[in-house]
């Protein structure tokens, strides 16, 4: 096992995340596809800290910030959602355009 | 190749392959609570990989707080905007989904080639092993002014979340009079009153 490993699986799921990201219809699929972007950089956090930098592991300290902002986002992002369904009855992406122009 | 080598590439192996179907699952799959409990294997298996990373602070945090709090919020949330509904089709669907794909697959391609490519400088120390005390220590001297940040941050969004989901307060039409006033079904909760009216 080594760190060009996890960097590539690393990327594998960020592209993964991005694709979902696109093209899902469901707004909270969406949320679930940001979440996954945000646990590849985590990976990647994790394995720099690990096998380049193991004494101070500052990789690990970025990683719990990246979780903190994680859990605010998908809180403030579900709210978001709740507050668009009573507003327009829908969760489909193609029919939200309130901040088109 | 020893047994703790190979142990730790089968590991490593078989938590990825978790990883890639799961996360596959949760963005193809047509039913988005399955897609809600695949993330969660996701979260898991990721916290399995931090475990084998000598991450151990950093996996059980993954767990209590993905795991315990995010899934669980995002399946509050599916069951709170539980409409069936069916997507009127779009035209020119496939033309956007195949260019997300290809520029995808085009991104993983070129982050490939660079992880390839760049001579890493793997340390030849062995790594830390009380890392929550490394952890703790950085918290609390270099890091303390984005560590204080991220409290002021969860309260920021705490507010938020509750103030836009907030039910607006929904002004009932005057009965008429005449008819009989059926009391609407309610939560037994305290009645409101101001705050000047209950000071006497």
């Amino acid at each position: 096992m080594q760190l060009t490993y996890v960097l590539i699986l690393a990327a594998l799921l960020f592209c993964i995340g991005i694709y979902g990201l696109v093209t899902s219809r469901n707004a909270v699929r969406v949320l679930m596809s940001i979440e996954l972007l945000l646990n590849a950089v985590n990976l990647n956090l994790i394995g720099f800290a690990n096998y380049l930098d193991g004494q101070q592991i500052k990789g690990q300290v970025f990683a719990v910030f990246v979780i903190t902002v994680a859990a605010a986002e998908a809180a403030v992002g579900l709210a978001i959602i709740l507050a668009i369904y009573r507003n327009r009855d829908t969760v489909d992406m193609e029919k939200f355009n309130l901040l088109k122009w | 190749m020893d047994l703790a080598t190979l142990t730790q590439t089968v590991t490593f192996f078989a938590l990825a392959g978790a990883v890639l179907f799961a996360a596959l699952g949760v963005v193809l799959l047509d039913n988005v609570v399955y897609s809600a409990f695949l993330l969660g294997g996701v979260f898991l298996s990721i916290s399995g990989l931090y475990i084998l990373m000598n991450a151990d602070f950093v996996s059980a945090a993954q767990i209590l707080i993905y795991v315990g709090a995010v899934n669980v919020l995002i399946l509050f949330a599916i069951m709170l905007v539980n409409k069936r509904e069916a997507y009127t089709p779009v035209p020119g669907r496939w033309l956007r989904q195949g260019g997300a794909a290809v520029v995808s697959l085009g991104v993983f391609a070129l982050l490939t080639k660079m992880i390839l490519q760049t001579p890493w400088k793997i340390s030849a120390l062995p790594p830390t092993p009380d890392s929550i005390k490394t952890i703790g220590r950085h918290f609390f001297s270099d890091f303390l002014l984005p560590f204080e940040l991220a409290s002021v941050l969860l309260l920021m969004a705490l507010i938020g979340a509750v103030v836009l989901a907030r039910r607006e307060l929904v002004l009932e039409p005057e009965p008429i009079l005449g008819e009989e006033v059926v009391p609407p079904l309610e939560l037994p909760e305290r009645p409101r009153e101001p705050v000047a009216l209950s000071e006497k």
